[in-house]
């Protein structure tokens, strides 16, 4: 049992740490450090620009995307070297949010569905971040049931016709291109009619709304179809097969390990050791202590699961399903570590201007951002309910539309 | 990185599952549950040809010489199987005392016995409710005989010896504190068996009266090795919980896929799945906490301190929550003497204060960190 590199990983790590320092865009590091959920924003410069800058400049000195095959613009890397680069890349890692869903789910998705032509044209600026991708699953009528979405694909010529809404999709206001899941054939159970398709946002019909979210800020988006036309030659996968595409698309993003969870733990220590209370300091209050050592050892627990899982990367071998507890530990901890932090600052716990809160508000912006973490990407109840089938192997729960064709199941009214 | 237990450790695990699956199923738990024996002489006898008493005491000294991963997979074991015998007062405790601070002659006296099984060995520290602190002991020691009363002490009534905690000085400071090696069957002892909510793991009250000790390390070095003493269990009592965490869990998954109400599997209700998932996220942390803890004391490395109280706190936190669940899982059947759930139970809650309680653990955890953030 030990924590070091073998001879060929540390010679990658000094090579990738080498590159990172005489590379990186070092006048955003301690901006980027102090960073937490809910706010990830640069006071000087568009991030988003920025994160491009970065990503396209990792690309042209083969550093981008590392794990995927060179001829689609990836450095044809071992998951475990990707991991190191991510241990390396440290804070700038934060500029690469806007593409983990178009190099997470949607780049990989291409390479396993797309034809040769496709994946030559569109993954190398995918993996280059000239171009960003968006997924869009999720429906007004299909969140945690996404094979309950309605929005319709209809063969016209050699051309589908999408009518429809999507929702929740992340960053399609800045998005060149999105995958999209849609019903073809209404007829059937819910899981046997879909289609998956990719296509140019920009496209006539596309109307982008960005969603208000309760935290006041906007990074998610209503995306509606009217009459959109997507070429034949942008189907992935087999007519109705678009459930098993989803699935490959899914089972990426479980993959995607490493790149860590915010807990907001770091943060409250730091504060604690700071702050001083009515009696003394903080960090020497019986109460702060004991909330502070379980927090603790949630952070370390998930910590070393995640070391656990990055050991079997290097032995080569699939991570276990021990790593799908991380989003669920960390997203109602990051919530409940931001009340705390709140109450523990007493009638001036409610401050949030960045002015005259406490670190600038920092604790009341994960506060207010917290509630979308545990439902994003599946929520509590859907990983719980996926750690108790496919790890505890326990039945699935009894589906009562499940061999019901998909427009004989009931709604909520909408046809 | 390989964050990991070596093939040859997982074997090693795997060897003593299968031991003590044959030697030491629930039948034999409950012999000593319910007052039969005061332990499993046939088991401790067992382990003592298997190897596993001795595995890591060096080899000059009788043991295995194998080292303290060898002994943390066969700790999640027993931990596992709730192995009614003392093998964490002889193993963990006294055993890591010996090899800490003894002399040679302690060492070559003591260590050869507890590895072939013939001797027991205990920490006597406590006196009474409250936490490990050097002010809590006021048993004395003057001229090499110490007078004082210990309780609870794990194992005390059955064991051969004991390293008890004892006052020299009373200047306030932790060199008030010395260690002490009591031969327990030589007289100046009395012993009392104290009922206790885990009877498969004896409490004792011992009473020494003008009783005959050796000293344990230099005078006035009490505190600090006990410290020392008490993270190294910390570590291996934290391995003993998560094998229990694991082992209720697997206890609640298998009933809820057997058990039928409302006309299907009580595990399909997401009301019962939710209840073993959240066993599963309790476990996994500990178990990853454990493994830190694990590289920490087999390494002796600086972050050992750190290591052993994120260990032991969130072991604890494992086995209180996975065996409480497990019952409730169960329903009434949970409430019964004859399932076996409850005695999972009443070890999740033995061990959750024998080295001390959780909320002095956390205290200690932010302390150690708070030196780490310092340094």
């Amino acid at each position: 049992m030990n924590f070091d590199d073998t001879p060929q990983e540390a010679a990658f790590r000094a090579e990738a740490k080498a590159w990172i320092a005489a590379n990186a865009p070092k006048q955003y590091e301690d901006e980027l450090r102090k960073s937490s959920l809910g706010r990830t924003a640069l006071r000087d410069a568009n991030i988003l620009e920025v994160a491009k800058v970065w990503q396209k400049k990792k690309a042209d000195a083969g550093w981008a995307c590392l794990h995927w095959p060179k001829e689609y613009g990836g450095r044809g890397s071992s998951p475990i070297e990707r991991v190191i680069w991510q241990q390396e890349e440290g804070p700038f890692g934060k500029l690469s949010g806007i593409f983990i869903i178009g190099h997470g789910m949607c780049g990989p998705t291409m390479m396993a569905f797309a034809g040769e032509a496709e994946k030559k044209k569109y993954l190398p600026p995918l993996a280059s971040g000239e171009k960003v991708w968006c997924q869009l699953f999720s429906e007004p009528a299909g969140g945690s049931d996404v094979a309950g979405l309605r929005t319709r694909a209809e063969k016209k010529g050699d051309d589908w016709i999408i009518n429809g809404q999507k929702i929740w999709t992340s960053g399609a206001h800045y998005s060149d291109y999105g995958i999209l899941l849609t019903r073809t054939d209404p007829n059937v159970a819910k899981h046997k009619g879909l289609t998956m398709f990719f296509l140019d946002m920009k496209s006539p019909g596309v109307d982008i709304r960005p969603i208000k979210q309760a935290s006041g800020q906007s990074d998610f988006n209503e995306v509606y179809f009217t009459d959109v036309k997507i070429p034949d030659s942008q189907r992935l996968g087999a007519v109705n097969d678009g459930w098993n595409v989803s699935l490959t698309t899914l089972m990426n993003e479980r993959m995607s390990i490493g790149a860590g969870v915010s807990t907001g733990f770091p943060e409250l220590f730091d504060f604690c050791n700071s702050l001083m209370l009515d009696d003394g300091p903080a960090i020497e209050d019986r109460n702060v202590r004991s909330r502070l050592a379980n927090y603790a050892v949630k952070a370390s627990g998930l910590k070393y699961t995640s070391m656990r899982a990055i050991s079997a990367l290097s032995k080569g071998d699939r991570p276990g399903p021990e790593n799908s507890i991380g989003k669920l530990v960390a997203g109602s901890m990051v919530q409940e570590v931001a009340m705390y932090a709140l109450d523990l600052q007493g009638a001036a716990g409610a401050l949030s201007g960045p002015e005259d809160a406490e670190i600038a508000g920092k604790f009341q912006a994960m506060l207010l951002r917290a509630p979308g973490t545990r439902v994003e990407g599946g929520t509590d109840e859907i990983m719980r309910n996926i750690i108790a089938e496919r790890v505890l192997g326990l039945p699935g729960d009894i589906r009562v539309d499940k061999d019901v064709p998909f427009n004989k199941i009931p709604t909520n009214g909408r046809a | 990185m390989n964050f990991d237990f070596s093939d040859e450790q997982k074997q090693m695990r795997d060897a003593a599952r299968k031991f003590l699956t044959e030697k030491c199923p629930p039948k034999a738990v409950r012999e000593v549950l319910d007052g039969k024996a005061t332990y499993d002489k046939a088991l401790w006898t067992g382990l003592a040809e298997m190897g596993f008493l001795g595995v890591a005491i060096p080899e000059e000294f009788g043991g295995a010489g194998a080292g303290h991963l060898e002994l943390c997979v066969i700790a999640e074991e027993m931990g596992r199987a709730l192995a009614p015998v003392p093998f964490a007062s002889t193993v963990y405790l006294a055993a890591e005392a010996l090899l800490l601070a003894g002399s040679d002659a302690q060492k070559q006296k003591w260590l050869p016995k507890i590895a072939s099984g013939e001797a027991i060995g205990t920490l006597a520290l406590f006196e009474g409710k409250g936490n490990p602190s050097p002010q809590a002991i006021k048993l004395s020691a003057s001229g090499g005989t110490l007078n004082g009363v210990k309780k609870p002490v794990p194992d005390g009534a059955i064991a051969d010896f004991a390293i008890v905690a004892a006052r020299t000085g009373s200047t306030g400071r932790d060199a008030d504190i010395s260690l002490f090696l009591v031969d327990l069957k030589a007289g100046g002892v009395e012993v009392r068996s104290l009922t206790n909510i885990d009877p498969t793991h004896g409490q004792a009250e011992l009473t020494f009266k003008n009783c005959k000790a050796e000293p344990l390390g230099a005078a006035g070095d009490g505190w600090s090795i006990l410290t020392q003493v008490l993270d190294r269990a910390a570590v291996l009592v934290a391995f003993e919980q998560v094998g229990g965490s694991d082992r209720a869990l697997e206890m609640g998954r298998d009933y809820a896929l057997d058990r039928i109400a409302f006309g299907r599997p009580i595990g399909s209700f997401q009301a019962v799945k939710h209840i073993l998932a959240d066993m599963y996220v309790s476990a996994t942390l500990a178990r990853s906490n454990c493994y830190y803890g694990a590289w920490a004391l087999s390494t002796n490395a600086s972050e050992l301190p750190e290591a052993a109280a994120a260990a032991r706190i969130s072991a604890t936190q494992a086995f209180q929550h996975c065996s409480k669940n497990n019952i409730q899982v169960h329903g009434g059947m949970g409430f019964t003497w004859e399932f076996d759930c409850h005695m999972y139970y009443r070890r999740a809650n033995a061990t959750a204060v024998t080295l001390g309680s959780l909320s002095y653990w956390e205290d200690q955890l932010i302390d150690r960190m708070r030196k780490k953030n310092a340094a």
